[in-house]
């Protein structure tokens, strides 16, 4: 679980104008087993707010409890960077080792895992993310779909309750995008592991159960997806695009085309739209 | 195509000399390198040819790849070799009566064998330590590397970071060449020529790859910190690892091999 208190950061801390402030008051509680998407135009301070979750920035005010650890306390540092693992867009740039099964290790070999152990964990983190085909191959050699879902096993195999994407799509194509999206989507419901993810695609924000928006260090919505979409106009005037279905929609009942608002994916639409030409 | 290159010269096969621990490698090659520097004779020397042989043929790569590692190093024999065979004193060489010197330049016996002498050394040398790169991958390498260093960690070398730095180069060694590739050719698109002028033009030429090259390593450096960060990197202190390396009988029949090797060269070097 995190829990986050009127958490205020700065990248210059000799500063406290407020107009400095990259994050200004956020108050956030993510509860255990959820799954929340977190939108935001560039220099939102998205990004920032990912990297307080596993104390790589401390809180400049305010504080961030993860599963009732303060970040601020440095003897849990370790700890709360394993129950909150954190994956980042660039596969190339988080795998260290130069064999699939050895960086899938790395994080347990960090952590003291006994050999036998981290033979297991790694078993289990290939097998949750559908790589245990290529644990011998070299990550060079591997598309950049299946990078990124090497770096989710490598963090998986901490065995962490929560892991924080960092707009872990953006750098792939779209093979790779859905490998990916259908992989977190199984770790969120399959193995109720907590998904906070960081991302500028809709289509991939739809899938989560509740989404932030943030804007100028704040969050100005925190609701379900449907209610979030639906508010075309406020999206656009946060600088942000909803989904290519919920457009169509909304372009349809301006219009004057009597079809609901809040269709979020494109089977809906499709079944709206049928239901209206009948 | 830039993606297939192999790293080192590791010849990726199974053999005898392959599964042997690479900690046990490393030393007997240097057990090896010392045993060869201690041979004073030609006798000396089909013992370690013996023993080469016999180890390149459980090694399973193939006796013409061995040899090719010479190559590099072919000059610097060559060139010990002719010093030893001018610049020795002793007894002129005659053949068919006729003293082979010409002005200062002079020919003896004992220069002729030191000269053979000296180069064989150096190409049992050179033979030895590429069996060492060739039977043993950088990964295994890494690993012995670091095990080995391990108990200097007390008196401050430190050997696991040191492990893992070899283990991020070589990690990245693809990826850069990937980067460098892309580079290139975007500024092939915009017009930069890499191919004609004198050495000096396309040296300068290359600062603008190599501009961008050094400032995205820069940013990827920084954001594998992070990552590694998250992942509870904190030095090598209280690390285990996934494949700890195992010493077997094996092991032991090969330092056993060696053992006899160099007392044969020291037994050698007494008595004939």
């Amino acid at each position: 679980m995190i829990e986050i208190q009127n958490l205020t950061y700065s990248y210059e801390p000799a500063e406290d104008k407020v107009g400095g402030l990259i994050l200004n008051g956020i108050n956030l509680v993510v509860g255990k087993g959820e799954f929340v998407a977190v939108l935001g135009r560039n220099g939102s301070g998205k990004s920032t707010l990912a990297k307080h979750i596993n104390a790589i920035l401390l809180p400049v005010g305010g504080y961030v409890m993860v599963n009732n650890m303060d970040t601020r306390d440095e003897e849990k540092v370790w700890d709360i960077r394993q129950s909150a693992a954190m994956v980042f867009q660039n596969p190339d740039n988080q795998i260290v080792a130069t064999v699939v099964e050895e960086d899938v290790a790395f994080a347990a070999e960090n952590l003291g895992v006994p050999s036998a152990e981290i033979r297991e964990r790694v078993d289990y983190a290939l097998q949750a993310v559908g790589m245990s085909k290529f644990r011998k191959s070299a990550p060079h050699l591997l598309s950049g779909g299946q990078k990124q879902r090497i770096a989710i096993a490598g963090v998986i195999a901490m065995k962490p309750d929560i892991i924080v994407f960092d707009e872990p799509t953006a750098m792939l194509d779209p093979v790779g995008r859905k490998e990916v999206m259908k992989t977190i989507g199984i770790l969120n419901k399959e193995y109720g592991i907590t998904i906070v993810m960081i991302t500028h695609n809709m289509d991939e924000a739809v899938c989560a159960d509740r989404i932030v928006v943030i804007d100028g260090g704040r969050i100005i919505v925190d609701d379900y997806p449907r209610n979030v979409f639906s508010n075309v106009d406020k999206m656009r005037q946060l600088g942000l695009d909803v989904p290519q279905a919920t457009q169509i929609a909304f372009n349809l009942k301006k219009a004057g085309i009597d079809i609901r608002s809040d269709i979020l994916d494109e089977k809906e639409c499709v079944e709206e739209l049928m239901k209206i030409c009948r | 195509m830039l993606k297939d290159i192999t790293l080192g010269q590791y010849f990726p096969i199974e053999s005898p000399i392959h599964s042997l621990d690479p900690r046990v490698k490393i030393l007997l090659t240097f057990a090896f390198i010392t045993g060869v520097f201690c041979v004073n004779s030609l006798w000396g020397f089909v013992a370690v040819a013996i023993f080469v042989l016999f180890t390149v043929f459980l090694s399973k790569v193939s006796l013409v790849t061995v040899i090719k590692g010479i190559k590099p190093v072919l000059f610097l024999i060559v060139f010990t070799a002719l010093i030893n065979l001018f610049m020795t004193n002793g007894k002129i060489a005659q053949i068919g009566g006729v003293q082979l010197r010409a002005g200062f330049l002079k020919i003896t016996e004992e220069g002729i064998y030191s000269a053979v002498l000296m180069s064989l050394r150096l190409m049992f040398l050179v033979v030895g330590t590429s069996l060492l790169t060739l039977t043993t991958s950088p990964i295994h390498l890494t690993d012995g590397i670091e095990k080995l260093l391990s108990p200097f960690a007390k008196i401050g070398v430190p050997a696991s970071e040191l492990a893992m730095m070899m283990t991020i180069a070589l990690r990245f060694i693809p990826t850069l060449l990937e980067e460098t590739d892309k580079i290139m050719k975007a500024q092939m698109a915009r017009g930069a020529d890499f191919e004609s002028g004198n050495i000096i033009n396309r040296a300068r030429s290359l600062i603008p790859v190599l501009v961008p090259l050094f400032i995205s390593s820069f940013r990827r450096a920084d954001e594998l910190a992070v990552a590694m960060e998250c992942r509870c990197y904190r030095g090598g202190k209280g690390r285990t690892r996934l494949n700890e390396l195992k010493m077997g009988i094996r092991d032991l029949v090969a330092a056993l091999t060696v053992a006899v090797l160099v007392a044969a060269v020291f037994v050698i070097n007494m008595y004939l």
